[in-house]
């Protein structure tokens, strides 16, 4: 059986590739797949915690949460690819350098 | 640590890093569609089958498709092609912070005491339980879930729709 250390780790490395893509990457669809690779990195601890955890066929609380994390996951993306739809519509872009009509 | 582990974590986080580095966006995307199949695989390794196949379901089927339309959608000119250096100077301020929030973490967890103890039995739960828990326990965030699910679902088809032609 895997011990609970690899998995923290696996997911701490995943969390760690999506925050790069989130800061380095400048087109709006790739800062968006960072954002679902760490909110998947975050569902793998969940699981893993609940699997790790005094009687994971009782307590079902770490389950429950990744179930409506992934639901609210789903929502973010499809607002947030309408979003990057819309944005592409005004200035025929996503690169995110670009699009800086708010920048103070 | 177990072979099937070692498979599933190494081709899952191979897959994100070429899923954030790639140029092509099309490349991005399929290679975030192997990430999320390797994060179900490691979810069914750890006995939650319901959320493995959820993850299949919503990830695969729904989320990475929804981004390669929007890929698509959003292809402009700008697949430029002219410097083609692996990594770009402008990208080594993100790394390193990336890199310092791993080594915090990895030195949280390598540091905890907490996890020292062995895993209790592997339990399965059926997809029963799990539906009379939602129905019992939990019938409220469903509620609330299902109505943000609504409003996100009419606010993206708003947001997305071709405005008027102003004057």
């Amino acid at each position: 059986m895997t011990p609970l250390h690899y998995y923290l780790i696996v997911s701490a490395l995943l969390f760690a590739i999506g925050f790069a893509g989130a800061l380095t990457r400048r087109n709006a669809i790739l800062v968006l797949i960072g954002i679902e690779l760490m909110l998947n990195a975050g569902n793998l601890n969940f699981i893993a915690f609940w699997r790790y955890g005094s009687h994971p066929e009782h307590h079902f609380t770490g389950l429950m949460f990744v179930i409506f994390s992934i639901a609210i996951a789903a929502a973010e993306a499809a607002v947030g690819l309408a979003l990057i739809i819309s944005i592409y519509r005004h200035y025929k872009t996503t690169n995110l350098d670009q699009v800086n009509s708010m920048q103070g | 640590m177990s072979f099937p582990f070692i498979i599933t974590a190494a081709l899952m986080l191979v897959s994100a890093v070429a899923a954030m580095s790639l140029r092509n966006l099309v490349h991005c995307a399929l290679c975030l569609i192997v990430t999320f199949a390797g994060l179900a695989a490691l979810f069914l390794q750890m006995n939650a089958r319901f959320v493995g196949f959820a993850q299949i379901l919503v990830y695969i089927g729904a989320v990475a498709i929804l981004i390669l339309f929007a890929i698509l959608l959003t292809r402009s000119s700008e697949m430029k092609t002219g410097q083609l250096r692996v990594v770009p100077s402008s990208w080594w301020v993100g790394i390193a912070v990336a890199l310092v929030t791993f080594g915090s973490l990895a030195l949280a967890v390598s540091s905890s005491t907490l996890l020292k103890h062995p895993p209790s039995e592997p339990g399965i739960v059926t997809v029963k339980q799990i539906g009379f828990q939602l129905m019992e326990n939990y019938v409220l965030p469903l509620e609330v879930i299902g109505l943000l699910l609504t409003a996100a679902m009419i606010g993206a088809a708003l947001i997305a729709m071709r405005e008027k032609q102003s004057p």
